[in-house]
């Protein structure tokens, strides 16, 4: 049974992954739009560097390497709700993903997994060539920091896919798919390192984003590269995601129930 | 003046339209303004980390990204019909228009004011506020028209880069991504001296896309230089290179109009 259930996920996994890699051009598209954002980042760290003398929690060199790296993987950021999903619920095609012999946690899971991998495998390819050919985006530290890195994204991925699959069970209580999926691309983007470098946040504030998950959509791995978080600290981080990726599993699964209960069927 | 009052009875059905979702258009500016908050808070961040910037301080560099978000919001809230442009050419909607007993890009302009832009106004003009408390520049002080002229022509060439986008969909159809790098990455990088960039991506911003004259040279002038007639200077200059390349890009529109094909069936 749960042999048979594995392949059907494997399957809508690989389906949704093959058609989301056919966007070959946007992706082309985002490549340039991504270098040229990120050479406008670089220029201005670059005269921030210059205008003070004093000691930073990153280089220069780094952040720069921080910049590329974000750049690569920035459609790991669960910026957006699957889009079927949101129109399922709005037309209440939402009742025939009720039907399905299927667990539909875990099959809009594995839908938010494909949403997050296709997209940035696509463009993160590429762009972490370009970046080291020409940018200035360093390699990993050493061969440990790149396992790391490589791990620690892997992780990356499934907090991004738990995160957006929450969203889209937060579309079946406000029908017109708003709020919180509008929301949490901001919040995601401030506390993930998007906008700056989380060492780089002011001191106080350090606590708050090392406690919160989204470091570990981006920050985490990027330093782990770097060699700014030392290799042997990669189990203990890993522990870290894998508990937050546990913990919103777990309420997406109870919330979905919760909305399971109260669903009002939209359409005719 | 008759378009005028039509452009206004257009604009004016449109913003009915949007109240008609009130809730809706709340979330909406106020997710706006989140966006915007959160870009602040980053300059602030930077800021409290490094100090200054090239010898800018925080409320300078504040007046201009009060002026490149003011100018682009209002680029934005009027210029909608050019920036979903794409999607009336790949339906073959734009036929419609060319039917009709007005200019094209009368029509576009026409069809629709973004009143949830005012996320992005309101902070913007806050900033700039904050910022005008700072710089101990008195408000009666005239040179304070520099900095109105400035958004003014701001806006004009963020309109002209949506007229442009627009354009380019008459070749392309599908709506080009590229563009964003000149709209959104502008006001990044107007929302900085422009002193900090590389000379090419100077040469780039002051030329091609002219942010430069509009944004960085009357801030500068109030912040740099005590001369009324220097301010007085780049008022005129930021105006004039606002509507000249407004002017430019609607003489590029109408060659796109002439090459259009329809796709509709």
């Amino acid at each position: 049974m749960i042999e048979r259930s594995l392949t059907a996920y494997r399957a809508i996994f690989a389906a949704r992954f093959r058609v989301l890699l056919q966007y070959r051009t946007a992706a082309a598209a985002g490549l340039v739009t991504q270098l040229f954002w990120g050479l406008i980042r670089v220029m201005i760290f670059e005269a921030f560097y210059r205008s003070s003398g004093s000691p930073q929690p990153l280089s220069f060199a780094d952040v720069v390497s921080y910049v590329w790296l974000g750049q690569a993987t920035i459609l790991l950021i669960p910026w957006s709700v699957d889009t079927e999903v949101r129109a399922l619920v709005r037309t209440g095609g939402v009742a025939y993903e009720l039907l399905r012999p299927l667990d539909l946690y875990w099959h809009w899971f594995v839908r938010s997994l494909a949403l997050r991998t296709a997209p940035t495998l696509l463009r993160a390819i590429p762009l972490l060539l370009l970046a080291t050919l020409f940018f200035g985006l360093r390699l990993p530290a050493t061969a440990g920091a790149a396992c790391g890195w490589i791990a620690l994204t892997g992780a990356a991925v499934l907090l991004s896919s738990a995160i957006t699959t929450l969203v889209n069970i937060t579309l079946l209580w406000t029908v017109s798919g708003d709020g919180i999926a509008r929301l949490m691309p901001t919040v995601a983007y401030l506390f993930s390192g998007m906008i700056l470098p989380l060492p780089l946040y002011p001191d106080w504030a350090q606590q708050l984003v090392n406690f919160l998950p989204f470091r570990g959509l981006i920050d985490v791995p990027f330093r782990v590269y770097l060699g700014n978080l030392p290799v042997e600290q990669v189990p203990v981080l890993l522990l870290q995601q894998l508990a937050w990726i546990a913990v919103l599993i777990g309420f997406g699964r109870w919330l979905l129930g919760r909305a399971r209960l109260r669903l009002v069927v939209q359409g005719g | 003046m008759y378009a005028m009052r039509l452009y206004l009875r257009c604009l004016g059905a449109s913003i009915r339209s949007q109240m008609q979702h009130r809730l809706s258009f709340c979330m909406l500016t106020l997710g706006q303004a989140l966006v915007v908050g959160m870009e602040i808070a980053g300059v602030w961040m930077l800021f409290h980390r490094f100090g200054q910037l090239r010898g800018w301080t925080l409320p300078q560099v504040a007046l201009l990204f009060g002026m490149a978000n003011t100018s682009f919001a209002l680029a934005e809230g009027i210029g909608r019909g050019f920036d979903t442009f794409s999607t009336l050419v790949k339906s073959g909607d734009f036929d419609r228009l060319l039917l009709r007993p007005r200019g094209t890009a009368f029509q576009v302009a026409a069809q629709e004011i973004q009143l949830m832009r005012a996320g992005r106004f309101v902070p913007g003009l806050l900033v700039l506020g904050w910022a005008a408390l700072q710089v101990n520049v008195p408000w009666h002080d005239l040179r304070w028209l520099a900095i109105g002229a400035g958004i003014l022509g701001g806006a004009a060439v963020f309109y002209g880069l949506f007229i442009l986008q627009a354009t380019l969909a008459f070749w392309t159809v599908e709506s080009l991504e590229v563009m964003n790098t000149v709209t959104y990455g502008g006001v990044e990088v107007a929302q900085y001296p422009l002193s900090i960039y590389r000379p090419w991506f100077r040469t780039f911003f002051t030329v091609v896309v002219p942010l430069a004259s509009t944004t960085y040279l009357p801030a500068r002038s109030l912040l740099l230089s005590s001369d009324f007639r220097d301010a007085l200077l780049h008022g005129c200059l930021a105006l004039t290179v606002g509507g000249l390349f407004l002017a430019l890009t609607l003489r590029l529109w109408s060659v796109g109009v002439r090459y259009y094909r329809s796709t509709g069936s």
